[in-house]
């Protein structure tokens, strides 16, 4: 058996690599495999990631459609970023987005989830009802949101209109309206809650029974056991879930161009919707690109702020 | 997951004791009033869209609308396909989403192998890079890497939304170190000693092991390139190269007073999606657990 893993050494697919023709240790062989076989990875990471991040930091430093012209403007796209009316508007929305769908669909996420989890009949079946919405999605599901935001006829204020009306109030008009325009890409994103439910529920299936016995002897009423076990110990799957959660939402793009196209009055211009218009529209790549190293920054800070929180409130001593 | 320790799944049951019969039943009875209230807003959008795809045009621009069709009308399903090349453009989505999830699925495998299962100088640095990669805004790539297109002469041809992800995208990288760490080393060792090169070894135990794995991969990325809008909105050209979201946007336009043909354009639009969670209800779940719990 020995010799035949030698001679395999010896003819392997990196022999040549050794000029004195000598086996290579099999340490030595097991790196090249891993490098080999990691090399998808690595080749994607250059070509289609680092690179074009360094070379987005560049053409940022140019004023150019890729067709007729590339003029250098040193940093003025990186001085304009931060003085643009426009793009801080993005911000601003695209940061009241954030801040409000991700804390309040994690707790939407959670209840349900503990609901779910209380022995209930026929679990599988909800559970799939309030995951499905956040299968769907793109166009398709813009485009009914849309419809039933209708402020005329559509389903929402059907429902609204008769109880606010006789409170002399009413109903919004929604996407219609640059107040209600962006609360309606909020609240519409409820909808997807059950994505993060489904990571829930797998995670409180994983808690041990015997740690609620244990607070139950030591007299814990259901809510103390609540605070005191389930939640200590599903902060680890938390935690996963809000940072890729902000990541993802500052990247809100689909919903504000399909339903409003930014409007009324930019109150639903996101930034990723912002640097397509200046890019793709006005073809300011390099614009584009300098507002895209700020979306990348701030993104970033968002996550280390979050990482170096971690350790205050995750438990990573699990059971 | 073999493991002998009663988990919360029956923690209802340890609840039980101590409480009285009476607040018992009122809890339960809130629980499932609440359970099924939140059931039934999660459902009405879904109605809806099919409510409003079978209904006479008489009927569907009522205020206040009406919540039962007075007579169904399918042939809503046939508009899309007769004003533009509907049929086409599942293709177009269909050999999109096949072609990026396969490739997926394949560099994807033998990357997260490789940093499951070898051992090489910076391994661990290096997976450190692709866990921070998954934490990387797309959209600062968007620019430079359309240039690179530009520059490859590849606007207009699928091969910018299919050939990126043939280089093992980070997320699903993890996904698949994440299930080859748990396999038990011992194949390994047996399979080392029997003269396995580490290509043989994650090709002949590795691999057949990791098919539910590779389903949640595949899964996942058909699902995320089918609901894509941003990529083909930038790369596609040409209406009849359009996939499923760039049609159902292109239908919007011309369909303003036809709502039953858009939202039966819209419920074929997100019917292979749900149909494929149906099938695969499994892996979903499990991809989840996998990628979610565990991270």
């Amino acid at each position: 058996m020995a010799s035949i893993t030698e001679s395999q050494a010896q003819r392997g697919p990196f022999s040549w690599l050794r000029r004195d023709g000598k086996p290579m240790k099999p340490s030595t062989r097991e790196a090249w495999y891993g490098y080999l076989l990691a090399s998808p990875w690595i080749i994607g990471f250059i070509v289609f990631t680092f690179g074009p991040m360094l070379a987005s930091l560049i053409i940022g430093l140019f004023r150019t459609d890729f067709l007729t012209e590339m003029t250098f403007v040193g940093l003025r796209w990186y001085q304009n970023v931060l003085s643009d009316s426009l793009v801080r508007k993005a911000l601003f929305n695209t940061a009241i987005f954030c801040f409000t769908v991700v804390p309040i669909n994690t707790a939407l996420a959670l209840l349900i989830a503990v609901m779910l989890n209380q022995g209930i009949r026929l679990q599988s079946f909800w559970r799939t009802l309030y995951y499905l919405p956040s299968v769907v999605s793109g166009v398709a599901v813009s485009l009914l949101w849309k419809w039933l935001y209708q402020p005329d006829i559509g389903l929402l204020n059907s429902i609204l209109g008769p109880l606010l009306r006789p409170l002399g109030i009413d109903p919004p008009r929604w996407i219609f309206s640059t107040e209600w325009a962006l609360p309606s890409l909020i609240i519409m994103a409820f909808w997807g809650a059950g994505g993060a439910m489904l990571i829930y529920l797998a995670g409180l299936r994983g808690i041990p029974t015997s740690l609620y016995e244990a607070a139950e002897i030591d007299g814990a009423n259901s809510f103390r056991r609540f605070f005191a076990v389930t939640l200590p110990l599903l902060t680890p799957t938390i935690f996963f879930n809000v940072v890729l959660n902000i990541i993802g939402s500052w990247q809100v793009f689909t919903q504000a161009m399909v339903m409003t196209r930014g409007g009324p009055n930019n109150a639903t211009l996101t930034m990723v919707l912002h640097i397509y218009n200046t890019g793709f529209q006005n073809f300011y790549f390099g614009y584009a690109s300098a507002q895209a190293w700020l979306l990348f920054i701030i993104v970033l800070g968002f996550v280390i702020l979050a990482l170096r929180s971690a350790s205050s409130w995750v438990h990573y001593d699990r059971v | 997951m073999a493991t002998t320790v009663q988990t919360g799944a029956a923690v209802h049951q340890a609840g039980q004791h101590g409480n009285s019969k009476v607040s018992e039943t009122l809890y339960r009875l809130l629980l499932y009033g609440a359970v099924i209230l939140g059931g039934v807003i999660f459902a009405i959008p879904f109605y809806w869209m099919l409510r409003t795809s079978v209904m006479p045009t008489t009927q569907v621009y009522l205020f206040p609308p009406e919540w039962w069709p007075d007579k169904f009308e399918w042939h809503h399903f046939k508009t899309p396909f007769a004003v533009f090349p509907f049929a086409r453009f599942f293709l177009n989505s269909t050999f999109i989403a096949a072609g990026s999830a396969i490739g997926t699925a394949l560099s994807s495998s033998v990357v997260g192998f490789s940093f499951a299962r070898l051992r090489f100088p910076f391994r661990d640095k290096i997976f450190v890079i692709v866990l921070a990669t998954m934490m990387l805004p797309e959209h600062v790539r968007l620019v430079p890497t359309y240039l690179l297109f530009v520059e490859l002469d590849w606007i207009g041809t699928y091969r910018p939304l299919i050939i990126p992800n043939w280089f093992a995208p980070a997320f699903y990288v993890f996904l698949m170190r994440q299930f080859f760490m748990t396999i038990p080393r011992e194949l390994d060792d047996s399979a080392m000693i029997d003269g396995c090169n580490p290509i043989g070894l994650f090709w002949r135990i590795h691999l057949p092991l990791s098919l539910p794995a590779l389903g949640v991969v595949l899964i996942f990325m058909v699902t995320a390139q089918w609901n894509d809008f941003l990529h083909p909105l930038i790369y596609i050209q040409g209406v009849p190269n359009y996939t499923v979201a760039l049609g159902l946007r292109l239908f919007e336009g011309h369909m303003t007073n036809n709502m039953q043909a858009l939202m039966a354009a819209s419920i074929l639009g997100v019917l292979p999606t749900i149909i494929l969670f149906f099938f695969a209800q499994r892996y979903f779940v499990q991809g989840i657990v996998v990628s979610g719990v565990k991270g």
